[in-house]
C-alpha cells in the first residue's frame, strides 16, 4: 500500500492486525461455548478470517458424507435439532445401520433422500478460528458429471476420497481428471476406511504410489496424501493414534494452513466492465469486479475494444476512495478522459493484453440433455460479454475414465472435448490456465435459455492454423473428386479468372519476347501466372516427341491439358506456341475451354522471321532439318485471333493485352 | 508489501455487489425483495455499496402478510422515509379482506395466501423478471443446494430437478417472458457472518433482535408475542412478562422468542456461539410437514 496517501484501504486486507494464532492449537467454537473467551476479542478474530472453498469427491461407498458429516459436527456446525433429526431420520431411514448416517445431513432434498444418493451440488458451511470453509458437495456418479464440474469450477482445493479396502479406481481417475479440467490447484486425496484394512502403512503406501503414477498425466502442482478414518474419526480433526507411521497433518488441520491467495493472478490486469454509473452529469464510473492483476490510481490503461488510452482517475468505492484494487474485490474507476465504455469492454495495461480474437479452441464440458448441434448459434457469455458463438468443429471427445481421446462429430450430456468455436465479435481472453476469469465461458441454447455447456480456453490459435471444418457435404464431394476450393473462391483471394493467353506465329516471330514481358508484367501487378513455351515443355514432359506433324498434335493436346488444369485452378497460363495448323489451335481451345481460350497472332514478316532465327532458317533451306512451319509445312494464319501483332511494338502489344484482360474482367477481377 | 487478500467477509461483499451489478445490467425490470429482517437489511446495504455514488437502480417491495411485528412495519417505514428508497409494499387484498390469519385459519393456509400467493400477486402485478432474496444456503437444507441465479418458469415454480448449472461466477440471465430468476446474492453468507457484518457496517436493525422485556405467551413450546389484540383473548389472557429476543423476524404469530439476555451485538454473536438450537427452529412453518421448505419453494415461496 502506497505510504504516501491517506486514502484508506482498511478493512480490504486480511490478518494484518489480527491476534497471532497458535497453528497447532485451531480454535474451536466449543472454546468459546465453554471457555468463556471475551467475545470482543473473539470477533476482532473472527472478522479477520479468510475463506477456503473446497470441493469433496467420491461415491456414495467411500464415506464422503461421513466426512464432511464429521467436519461440520466437529466443528460443531451441527446444531442441537438438526442432530436430534438426524438421529431419527438414520433410524427410520439412514443406510448406516444403529449409527448415525452423516450422510442424511448432506442428501439435502427429498427425491435423493428417498433415492439414498446425492444428485446436485450442495454447499455446506463451517468455520474454525482460523479459516471459514465452503464446501461443494458433489455427487460421485458418473451420469453427474456435471455437477462435479459445477462444484470445481468455484473451488479451491479439492478433496478425492479413496476407499482405502478399494484402491485407486476408475471414478478417483475421473475425479481427478475432471479436478485438473477445471484448474484447481491444490488435490488431497483421502485414503479413507484405514481402519478396514488395519492401519496398514503398506496399504497406504500403494495407493499412494498408484495415484502418483496417474497424475503425472495430468496438470496438479499440489498434492497431497492423508489416511483416514472419517467413520472413527481418526485424521479428521484430530491426528489419529493408530497410525504412528503417519506424519502428517489431520485433513481439518491441513484446509486451515494450506496457502491458496497466491493462486489468485495478481500479474495481468483484466478489468471486465460490468455497469456503467452514470448518477449525475460530473460522475462517469465504471464498475467491476477486478478479474485479475492489480487497477491502481494513476496507471494509464487501455480500453478494449476501442483501443483508446487514458489514465484512472479514482478507485471508488462506498468505504472511501482507494489507491488500488485486486482480485477478486468489486469497485468503480473513474477515468482522466472522457471515453465511450459500456458493458462488456475491458480496461488493461497497455503493455499486457489478453488475446483479442473470434477463433480459439475449448475443452467444452457438455451439461444438457439436448446434445450439441453443429448448426446452431448459440449464446456465449465470457465474463461480461455476451454475444452469438458457432461450434465449428469437435476435434475429439475424452473418455473420462480412460483419459482416451476419440474421434466424434458432437458431444453430448456429460460429453467432454475440445472443440473449435467462432464468435461473432472478437472477446477478450487469456487460456484457463493462465486465468480462470477469462479464460472461462458458459454456453447459452438460443430457444431453451437452458446453459447448455461450460467451456476452459485452450490457448490463441490464429486462423491460419485452424483446421478448416469439414462437413458431410465436403466428404461427398471429396468421395466425388470435387474440389472442396471453389472456382468463386480462388476467383476472389487471386483476384483474377483462370484464362491461357495462346501466342501463336513463325519461329522468330516475337512470340517469347511477348510472352515474357507479359508474365512479368502481370506477376508485378499481382496476378499468378505460369508461361508455358515449347522448349520448357519439349526438354521435359514431351520429350519423346518430335516435330513431325502426327508428335506435333500429341505435344500441343498435352500443353493445353497443362492449360486446363492451371485454368481450373485459376492460374493464368501464358502460351507460346507455333501451333501452326488451324484445326489444332481449335482441338487446343476446346480442351482449355473456349471461353478461357485467347488467341494473340504475332502477324510477322518471313524477312523478320529469318532475320532473328537466321541459323535454323538455312538449315530449312538447305534441307538438313524438316517440318519447319514457313518453309516445309504449312502456317495457317488464323481468322479468329484476339490480336494481329506487329512484333517490333512489343511493349504497345503487352500494354493492349492488359487493357484487353482488365476489360474481359480476368485480371484483375475486381 | 501487504498481501493482497480479502477477508471472508470482504470476499462476500465484493461477490454480493457482483452479483447484484450483474442483475442490474441484465434485466430489464428488477426488484429487491425486503422482508425487514437481519439479512434483508445486509442486502439493502450491498445493493447501496454496489451503486454508490449512485442510487439503487431498482425498487423495494415488502410483501406485507398483514401479520408482521409493528415494530417491523415502524422500522421499516421510517427507514425507507430517511434512505429515500423507492419501496413497494404489497399484499394480498383478498386474503386481508376475507379475514385470513394464522390464528383463524392456521399457519398452513395464512403462510400459502398470505406469504406465498401475495408474493406471486406482486410479483406478477409488476412484471418483475428478477427478484432478489435474502435467503442463505446455510438456512436449510433444501436450500443448500440452491442456485445465486434460480430460474423460476412463468409459474414462479422452482424445480429442483432442473435447474441452469452455475459455474464461476458467469450468470444466465437469459428468460423468455413470464419467466424469471430469483436472485440470492447472500447464497454464501453464514448467520455469524450476517451478525458481523451488521456489527461492523453499523447497520441498522429492527429492535426485536435485541433482548428485551415483553408480553409473550407460551404456545406449545413457542413464545409468541402479544403484538395486538387479533390474538384470541384467552391466549392473551395467559401472556407474561420475559426477557426476550428474535433471531429470525416473521409474522408475529409464527415467529418464537427465544430467552435472552442478549441486547448488543456482541452479546447476541455470543448466545449464537452457545446456541445449540438452528435458527430456523423458531420458525413454526417449517414444521408443517416432512420437507416442507423444499415443497414451498417449488410452489413459488422463497
Amino acid at each position: 500500500m502506497n505510504e504516501k496517501t491517506n486514502i484508506k484501504n482498511d478493512g480490504f486486507t486480511a490478518a494484518e492486525n489480527s491476534a497471532p494464532v497458535n497453528p497447532s492449537e485451531p480454535l474451536r467454537s466449543s472454546d468459546t461455548a465453554e471457555g468463556g473467551m471475551d467475545i470482543l476479542a473473539f470477533l476482532n478474530q473472527d472478522q479477520q478470517k479468510d475463506l477456503l472453498r473446497f470441493l469433496t469427491a467420491g461415491s456414495v461407498d467411500d464415506g464422503k458424507s461421513t466426512l464432511i458429516g464429521r467436519l461440520l459436527f466437529d466443528s460443531k456446525k451441527l446444531y442441537e435439532d438438526q442432530l436430534s433429526a438426524l438421529e431419527r431420520d438414520s433410524k427410520r431411514e439412514g443406510h448406516a445401520g444403529d449409527d448415525i448416517d452423516y450422510a442424511l445431513l448432506t442428501d439435502g432434498l427429498k427425491a435423493e433422500r428417498e433415492q439414498g444418493i446425492t444428485i446436485d451440488v450442495a454447499y455446506r458451511y463451517f468455520s474454525t478460528a482460523r479459516r471459514k470453509f465452503i464446501i461443494a458437495d458433489t455427487p460421485g456418479h458418473e451420469q453427474y458429471t456435471r455437477n462435479m464440474v459445477t462444484g470445481a469450477s468455484t473451488a479451491n482445493l479439492a478433496i478425492i476420497l479413496v476407499d482405502a479396502t478399494a484402491g485407486v479406481i476408475t471414478q478417483t481417475r475421473r475425479h481427478t481428471f475432471l479436478v485438473s479440467l477445471l484448474g484447481i490447484k491444490h488435490v488431497v486425496l483421502a485414503v479413507n476406511k484405514m481402519d478396514l484394512v488395519g492401519y496398514s502403512q503398506e496399504v497406504f503406501d500403494k495407493i499412494c504410489n498408484d495415484y502418483r503414477n496417474f497424475i503425472t498425466q495430468l496438470d496438479i502442482p499440489d498434492v497431497h496424501f492423508i489416511p483416514l478414518s472419517a467413520l472413527k474419526g481418526d485424521n479428521v480433526v484430530e491426528p489419529s493414534q493408530k497410525m504412528p507411521w503417519y506424519h502428517g497433518k489431520s485433513v481439518l488441520e491441513f484446509l486451515e494452513i494450506i496457502h491458496i491467495n497466491s493462486d489468485r493472478n495478481f500479474n495481468d490486469l483484466r478489468y471486465p466492465v460490468q455497469y456503467v454509473l452514470r448518477p449525475d452529469h460530473d460522475f462517469r464510473g465504471f464498475s467491476a469486479r477486478v478479474a485479475s492483476g492489480i487497477i491502481r490510481r494513476g496507471d494509464t490503461i487501455k480500453v478494449l475494444p476501442s483501443g483508446k488510452t487514458s489514465k484512472i482517475r479514482s478507485v471508488v468505492s462506498y468505504d472511501g476512495d482507494l489507491e488500488y484494487a485486486f482480485p477478486p474485490q468489486s469497485v468503480t474507476v473513474t477515468l482522466e478522459d472522457e471515453i465511450d465504455i459500456s458493458r462488456g469492454d475491458m480496461l488493461v495495461h497497455p503493455d499486457n493484453m489478453p488475446h483479442v480474437e473470434r477463433h480459439f479452441e475449448a475443452m467444452l464440458v457438455w451439461m444438457d440433455e439436448k446434445p450439441m448441434d453443429l448448426s446452431t448459434n448459440y449464446f456465449i457469455k465470457h465474463t461480461t460479454n455476451t454475444t452469438k458463438v458457432r461450434i465449428d468443429e469437435v476435434r475429439y471427445k475424452v473418455d473420462v475414465n480412460t483419459l482416451v481421446k476419440s474421434k466424434l462429430d458432437w458431444l453430448s450430456l456429460n460429453d467432454i472435448g475440445r472443440v473449435v468455436l467462432t464468435t461473432t465479435k472478437p472477446i477478450f481472453f487469456d487460456p484457463y490456465r493462465k486465468n480462470r476469469q477469462t479464460g472461462s465461458f458458459i454456453l447459452i441454447d438460443p430457444i431453451t435459455h437452458n446453459t447448455c455447456a461450460v467451456g476452459m480456453i485452450i490457448d490463441r490459435l490464429s486462423i491460419k492454423d485452424l483446421p478448416s471444418r469439414i462437413t458431410d457435404a465436403d466428404r461427398e464431394k471429396i468421395a466425388n473428386g470435387q474440389p472442396l476450393v471453389s472456382e468463386a473462391v480462388r476467383t476472389t483471394r487471386y483476384n483474377q479468372r483462370g484464362s491461357t493467353i495462346w501466342i501463336t506465329g513463325l519461329h522468330g516471330s516475337g512470340k517469347n519476347e511477348l510472352a515474357f514481358i507479359l508474365e512479368r508484367n502481370l506477376f508485378e501487378k499481382g496476378a499468378v501466372v505460369v508461361s508455358l513455351d515449347g522448349s520448357s515443355v519439349r526438354s521435359g514432359l514431351n520429350r519423346e516427341l518430335d516435330f513431325s506433324p502426327a508428335d506435333r498434335a500429341e505435344h500441343l493436346r498435352r500443353v493445353a491439358h497443362v492449360c486446363r488444369l492451371l485454368n481450373d485452378q485459376g492460374i493464368i497460363a501464358v502460351c507460346s506456341f507455333i501451333s501452326p495448323d488451324a484445326s489444332l489451335r481449335k482441338q487446343v481451345a476446346q480442351i482449355i475451354g473456349e471461353a478461357r481460350f485467347h488467341l494473340i497472332y504475332m502477324d510477322a514478316t518471313m524477312e523478320f522471321c529469318r532475320k532473328n532465327k537466321p541459323e535454323l532458317y538455312e538449315k530449312a533451306d538447305r534441307g538438313a532439318t524438316e517440318f519447319l512451319p514457313g518453309v516445309d509445312l504449312p502456317f495457317d494464319r488464323p481468322e479468329n485471333a484476339c490480336f494481329a501483332f506487329n512484333p517490333e511494338k512489343n511493349s504497345e502489344n503487352v500494354e493492349v493485352i492488359l487493357d484487353y484482360l482488365a476489360e474481359k474482367k480476368i485480371f484483375p477481377f475486381a | 508489501m501487504k498481501a493482497y487478500s480479502l477477508t471472508n467477509l470482504k470476499e462476500l461483499e465484493a461477490e454480493a455487489i457482483y452479483i447484484i451489478r450483474e442483475v442490474a445490467a441484465e434485466f430489464q425490470n428488477p426488484v429487491m425483495l425486503y422482508s425487514i429482517g437481519k439479512d434483508s437489511s445486509v442486502m439493502v446495504r450491498l445493493a447501496e455499496k454496489a451503486f454508490y455514488p449512485g442510487k439503487v437502480p431498482f425498487p423495494l417491495m415488502h410483501i406485507d402478510s398483514k401479520w408482521k411485528f409493528r415494530e417491523m412495519i415502524e422500522f421499516r417505514d421510517n427507514y425507507a422515509r430517511e434512505k429515500g428508497w423507492d419501496l413497494i409494499v404489497h399484499y394480498n387484498k383478498e386474503g386481508f379482506e376475507a379475514g385470513i390469519g394464522p390464528f383463524t385459519h392456521g399457519s398452513k393456509v395464512h403462510t400459502d395466501v398470505m406469504k406465498t400467493q401475495a408474493l406471486l400477486q406482486g410479483l406478477d402485478k409488476y412484471k418483475f423478471d428478477a427478484a432478489f432474496g435474502g435467503a442463505r444456503r446455510d438456512e436449510e437444507k433444501s436450500r443448500a443446494k440452491e442456485r445465486i441465479f434460480s430460474f423460476r418458469d412463468r409459474f414462479h415454480q422452482w424445480d429442483p430437478k432442473n435447474q441452469r448449472p452455475e459455474l464461476w461466477d458467469i450468470y444466465n440471465a437469459k428468460v423468455h417472458k413470464g419467466e424469471s430468476i430469483r436472485v440470492f446474492p447472500l447464497s454464501n453468507w453464514t448467520e455469524l457472518d450476517i451478525w458481523q457484518y451488521i456489527r461492523l457496517e453499523k447497520i441498522p436493525i429492527v429492535p426485536l433482535y435485541y433482548a428485551k422485556e415483553r408480553p409473550v405467551v407460551n404456545l406449545d413450546g413457542n413464545l409468541i408475542l402479544v403484538d395486538d389484540d387479533r390474538m384470541p383473548e384467552e391466549m392473551r389472557q395467559r401472556a407474561e412478562m420475559r426477557k426476550v429476543r428474535f433471531r429470525t423476524l416473521g409474522c408475529y404469530p409464527l415467529t418464537g422468542a427465544v430467552e435472552s439476555e442478549a441486547d448488543t451485538i456482541e452479546k447476541i454473536v455470543e448466545e449464537m456461539m452457545t446456541i445449540t438450537k438452528s435458527e430456523r427452529t423458531t420458525r413454526v412453518i417449517d414444521f408443517d410437514q416432512e420437507a416442507s421448505m423444499e415443497q414451498k419453494k417449488r410452489e413459488g415461496y422463497f
